[in-house]
């Protein structure tokens, strides 16, 4: 029984950490969803993130210097998707894909060109890393029960990017319900000639919702190369900028049910390792890939209408074309 | 605004404006190994003569050509019907289990000549069951069919992996393969046809699926273009009120270009399964079906540019390998990036040149036309 | 409502005669390519006043009112704002220059609140707490000066039609506008919001704000304007005080005298009945009855026309008949098959029963722009036997086909390889023209034969159309164009707000009369359909 609740401690522990990348990027899709443009390349910008965060880490040794780096990269690609989607009008899926396509070969490329690793990036140290903040008292309040393990394992422990990711849930719901920024952003995703209208730059308000989308995938991909891990592997995105973008559909576009969505999409990852090769009595051996695929097939109940609704902001994936 | 239209001659938009924006895709490309100290017509030459200078390296080209053959009209006919299907590389995925399955269930039992036509239908029925949910959610649910086809791509991946780790695995193997299949399961190379007539060419992966590909070209141009079914999934591409006047009913019409469009994604299977490793694998689409997105996009979604686009491809596939040899600074992901620049350019960027080029036309011409213009 | 026009007199008289007009406009010069939608416009507006606009489609009203508020740029001309010129390029110019605008289609966000709405491109701050607050406030004061009655809290798409408009106009007086555009506001409306519409527009002018009002309803223009401005063609075409007219006036400046077309046409035929309509109603996603409990019929050998103002149910009235859109209620009979709510017809099926229809919009629904023209020449036949194999079309039979109708329907350039865009407006009509009517049919739908059409073409296509009616084709003609419907019907419908408002036989007809009826300003009249 304590076994099962420890087991349990560590998959809601490792939950957070899987999490964390998924969260940034729910929130930057979300940004752009919520302004009118529909982002498919968050995968890339927290691919190229996640490259010249650990490339710059492994040259001057500063994670800060890294986070810079890879928040930069992923604001250009952000802006790149709005300047073929908001100037010039094209497609925005092709855009998107077009970005995810062109990173996953462009970091490889690049990473071969200056490291000569495979693709990889060298290794960098702790010192050029965002490593496990430990909460004063953890090593000490560790052997209580219950409290003791909640607070050492779950809210201690983990590194800045981590605590970040979660306080930028609350911030982007201040931000989206809050401010001013954010109700004209609800309202160009929703009906942009309203906005327009009122005297507002559509095309203004779409770039700024990219930049916001840009900084926070680039957050989410230096968390992958320097934070979680040590160096950059190739395609170390695996697809969770696709699912962070089903957690955003899952939370129906809004902040904090896209947090649970990711949370609970996290969970299941963090769980599938764990029941690997476990075996349940009558069922067998437990299909690992069914709990890995449950995201995606979750998200297309959802998206078929048969839980709940998903509505997509009106606007979103229309270019704006100010002539009437 | 853009120029009044009819001014412009058809060439400008048909040829100008494509070649401009594939040339700008391969100056950012060039451009790209320039910073890595690479010299671009160098490697320009090398990858040419990777791809073309000698017999197996035009087998190989080939070879990758058929893929991205399929799935290149496998994008394009979902495109003439306006939809996007993303899903190509989860369809060509699911298109070679069914090959796989069929071939490992009757192998023993049946000659080659029974087993090809039962693979070709299987990759068609698998792949097309693939894009068939999606269809179907958009068609008349209304789910975005781009995010279900991508949610549909990894589905198939967990899918795959899971049947080829527990069920498919040959018993006592460590790595998640099939069983080979026996010699009727098989597709000849096309090394092997060639020696039936006595000529001598070097192995490569190249095998008959190829000329399938040019069949399938010739059946989906005919689809699209001269039947009435190809008539009505061009009508809902173009104009879905036109469609609905017409009495055409757009969810029919989804759901068949979607199948068709699947059906011809599975046909990746063909090539990689029954043609060049003889067994159920994993990973074996390689990123085909995205490619398949480039391939129809740069061909402007005909079978005739998309033949011109998969060879580009392909060469760009096997010459950009040997570059990898020759030149250690390389690897073969500069053709993926060479892929998401021409995505960029002749798709999401497409009309970015379109104003320039036409005031430029009008400008030239504009220019030539008045002294004319003034003597009458 | 009966006597707003003696005291706003009394009004416009307090404000002093100097006052510089709110809105004048000079010699506005705007065209569309070819199109000139705006002909040396002028216009003065007095302060304090209720100004009418009112023209037939087309006139040129909304463009001039889009110039007003910036979204488009006059091509030549001055705007003078309070008797000082202004630049008004975009919506932020004309906000800042005191200009409101209520927009036809509302300009709401559904899923934000009044508030959100109404403060929305306005905020006081970047944090929108205090700004609410502020905005509330502001709201309680507006609701309460100009008794517009809002739920703060509601959100937007929720509210009736009514209230979003309102919302609309607190959204305008919260930016401070103390110009008040309105476009065809009553469209979307109730008759009982409507007159609620008048007592806010009658208390906003005691309060000083200026209202610009943009219809075609002559009823509505004498119920509640001052002055009244008359649009045709582009062009200005007179300036009167309300009080100084009177409708028959008014609508025979706003129709003007229409050249009939010459056309030999000898007197209908009329046979059996080959559509009744009974009672058939369409009700809109939003709950509004587009096509509201009509009922009338069309004989063989006879064209029977339908005028209106556009947007008063006759395109929904056809898309209803070719089987486009599902009926609500109440039905049809096609020679004696009766289709309703429960049974409907699909366009391919009524195809099969040899009813053609010529839709309004060729561009939007009749034809493929990117089709060659045999293509689109066959678009609702693609199925036919004539021009399919087993698997394959026949090419030679479609272009065969299609070079034989352009030969008979005069359409230039003969080449049935073209791109249908590539084709004229008038050629492109008479391919679709001689695409429906090729096959003989027993009821011809017509929408807008000859919307975008050059004269030569124009009287092609008339009498074309007389020609199936006197082959013995049942003929329903809608168009917006009343010397259209003048010279081709046999009878006459007038349609306003889903209904049918009114039957003349053409003989009886005249233009006055009509644009009476159009503008739902007619007198009673016992003829009138139900």
């Amino acid at each position: 029984m304590a076994d099962l609740l420890f087991n349990l401690l560590l998959s809601v522990d490792a939950t957070f950490r899987v999490a964390t990348p998924l969260v940034l990027c729910a929130m930057a899709g979300l940004f752009a969803e919520r302004s009118g443009v529909v982002d498919i390349g968050l995968e890339g910008k927290m691919l190229a993130a996640a490259f010249a965060a650990a490339a710059v880490a492994a040259v001057t040794n500063s994670a800060w210097l890294a986070l810079g780096a890879g928040m930069a990269v992923s604001v250009a690609l952000a802006l790149l998707h709005g300047f073929a989607c908001i100037t010039h009008r094209g497609d925005q899926v092709v855009s998107g894909v077009a970005i995810n396509i062109l990173v996953s070969g462009l970091t490889v490329v690049l990473g071969i060109a200056w490291f000569a690793r495979g693709g990889q990036t060298p290794s960098v140290g702790n010192e050029a890393r965002f490593t496990p903040i430990n909460w004063p008292g953890a090593e000490a309040l560790a052997d209580v029960p219950v409290i003791g393990g909640l607070y050492s394992e779950l809210l201690s422990g983990h590194n800045l990017l981590v605590y970040v990711a979660f306080l930028i849930v609350p911030l982007t719901w201040w931000i989206v319900y809050r401010t001013r920024f954010g109700l004209r952003l609800r309202a160009v995703g929703e009906n942009p000639n309203a906005v327009d209208t009122a005297g507002i730059s559509v095309s203004g308000l779409r770039y700024a919702a990219m930049g916001c989308c840009g900084l926070l995938c680039g957050i989410a991909g230096t968390y992958l190369s320097i934070a979680q891990n040590a160096a950059f592997v190739r395609d170390m995105t695996a697809g969770q900028g696709y699912i962070a973008l089903a957690a955003m559909i899952f939370g129906k576009w809004r902040p904090v049910p896209a947090m649970l969505a990711c949370l609970m999409f996290g969970f299941l990852d963090a769980v599938a390792i764990r029941l690997q090769g476990v075996v349940v009595p009558v069922i067998g051996p437990i299909p690992v890939q069914l709990i890995q695929a449950l995201p995606y097939v979750l998200t297309v109940v959802l998206l078929a209408g048969f839980i709940g609704k998903a509505v997509a902001p009106k606007a979103s994936g229309i270019p704006y074309v100010k002539e009437r | 605004m853009a120029a009044a239209p009819g001014k412009i001659p058809r060439w400008v938009d048909v040829a100008l404006i494509p070649l401009v924006n594939i040339a700008l895709a391969f100056i950012v490309s060039g451009f790209i190994l320039w910073t890595i100290d690479v010299d671009p017509l160098t490697a320009l030459k090398t990858i040419l003569v990777g791809a073309f200078g000698y017999s197996d390296a035009i087998g190989y080209t080939l070879y990758y050509t058929t893929n991205f053959v399929f799935t290149g009209l496998a994008v394009a006919v979902a495109f003439h019907a306006g939809l996007f299907n993303i899903g190509g590389e989860g369809q060509a995925y699911i298109g070679g289990l069914g090959v796989g399955l069929g071939i490992l269930l009757v192998d023993s039992s049946l000659p080659f000549l029974l087993i090809l036509p039962i693979s070709i239908l299987l990759a068609a029925a698998f792949g097309a069951a693939w894009a068939a949910v999606p269809a179907y959610l958009q068609a008349y649910r209304g789910s975005h069919i781009v995010i279900t086809t991508i949610m549909f791509n990894f589905i198939a991946a967990a899918l795959m992996v899971y049947l080829m780790v527990n069920v498919l695995i040959q018993p006592g193997s460590m790595s998640p393969e099939s069983r080979e299949f026996a010699p009727e399961g098989q597709l000849p190379f096309m090394h092997e046809v060639f020696g039936w007539f006595g000529i001598e060419v070097t192995p490569s992966p190249l095998n008959l699926s190829v000329v399938w590909a040019a069949i399938c070209c010739v059946l989906v141009w005919a689809f699209i273009w001269r039947t009435r079914w190809g008539y009505e999934i061009r009508t809902v591409g173009a104009n879905e009120t036109a469609a609905v006047y017409a009495g055409i009913d757009p969810r029919r019409v989804i759901m068949l270009a979607m199948c068709v469009s699947g059906a011809l994604a599975g046909f990746v299977g063909i090539n990689e399964i029954m043609g060049v490793h003889h067994r159920l694998l994993l990973n074996f689409t390689a990123g085909y079906g995205f490619t398949g997105i480039a391939v129809s996009l740069m061909g402007r979604n005909h079978p005739i540019g998309i033949v011109l686009a998969s060879l580009l491809f392909g060469m760009l596939y096997q010459g950009g390998a040997e570059l990898a040899f020759e030149e250690p600074k390389v690897t073969r992901e500069l053709v993926v990036t060479i892929q998401g620049l021409v995505i960029l350019f002749s798709g999401a960027l497409a009309y970015m040149m379109k104003g320039p080029i036409e005031r430029a036309y009008l400008r030239i011409a504009g220019g030539l036309g008045r002294p004319a213009g003034q003597e009458g | 409502m009966s006597d707003p026009e003696i005291q706003n007199q009394d009004d416009v008289r307090s404000l002093g005669t100097d006052a510089p007009p709110a809105i004048e406009l000079r010699d506005i010069n705007k065209s569309f390519g070819p199109v000139r939608a705006n002909k040396n416009v002028c216009l003065s507006v007095k302060p304090g006043a209720i100004h009418g606009i009112i023209g037939e489609n087309g006139a040129g009203k909304s463009t001039l009112m889009s110039i007003l508020y910036g979204f488009y740029e006059a091509d030549s001309g001055e705007i003078l704002i309070g008797g000082k010129p202004a630049t008004i390029r975009s919506s932020r110019d004309a906000i800042s220059a005191g200009i409101g605008m209520v927009h036809q289609h509302f300009m709401l966000v559904d899923n934000m609140s009044v508030v959100e709405n109404i403060m929305l491109g306005a905020e006081s701050g970047a944090i929108l707490t205090s700004s609410v607050a502020a905005a509330r406030a502001e709201l309680e004061r507006l609701e309460r000066d100009y008794s517009l009655d809002v739920d703060p809290d509601a959100l937007a798409g929720d509210l009736p039609v009514g209230q979003q408009q309102r919302v609309e106009i607190l959204k305008a007086l919260y930016r401070g506008a103390e110009i008040l555009i309105l476009d065809e506001p009553t469209g979307v409306l109730t008759p009982q919001e409507t007159d609620q519409l008048f007592r806010i527009l009658d208390s906003l002018r005691k309060q000083g704000v200026t209202i610009v009002l943009i219809t075609h309803k002559l009823r509505e223009i004498m119920a509640v304007t001052d002055d009244v401005s008359v649009m045709r063609g582009g062009e200005m075409i007179a300036h009167r005080e309300t009080a100084q007219t009177n409708k028959e006036e008014l609508a025979e400046l706003m129709v003007g005298r229409k050249v009939l077309l010459s056309l030999d046409k000898a007197a209908p035929q009329a046979g059996e009945t080959v559509l009744a309509v009974e009672g058939l109603t369409f009700v809109d996603k939003a709950g509004v009855p587009r096509v509201d409990n009509i009922s009338f019929s069309v004989r063989a050998g006879e064209i029977v026309g339908i005028a209106g103002v556009s947007g008063n149910g006759q395109s929904e009235l056809l898309e209803l008949l070719s089987g486009v859109r599902p009926v609500t209620a109440g039905g049809f009979s096609l020679m004696g098959e009766r289709f309703s709510a429960s049974r409907r017809l699909d366009p391919a099926k009524m195809r099969d029963l040899k009813v053609a229809h010529v839709p309004e919009d060729r561009l939007r629904s009749g034809l493929v722009r990117t089709f060659a023209a045999e293509e689109s020449a066959v678009l609702g036949y693609h199925r036919d036997a004539a021009y399919n194999g087993a698997v394959f079309t026949k090419r030679d039979a479609i272009q065969q086909d299609c070079a034989t109708k352009m030969t008979d329907f005069d359409v230039r350039p003969p080449n049935p390889k073209l791109k249908t865009a590539n084709f004229s407006g008038g050629n492109q009509q008479k391919l679709v023209l001689a695409r429906e009517i090729s096959r003989d049919p027993r009821l011809l739908l017509v929408g807008q034969p000859t919307r975008g059409v050059d004269i030569g073409a124009i009287e092609f296509i008339h009498r074309n159309i007389v020609a199936m009616r006197d082959a013995g084709s049942a003929v329903l003609l809608v168009s917006v164009e009343l010397d259209e419907i003048m010279s081709l019907s046999d009878r006459i419908l007038v349609m306003f707000e889903g209904r049918i408002v009114g039957e003349v036989p053409a003989h009886e007809a005249d233009e006055r009369l009509l644009g009476l009826m159009m503008a739902n300003a007619a007198p009673e009249r016992s003829e009138a359909a139900g």
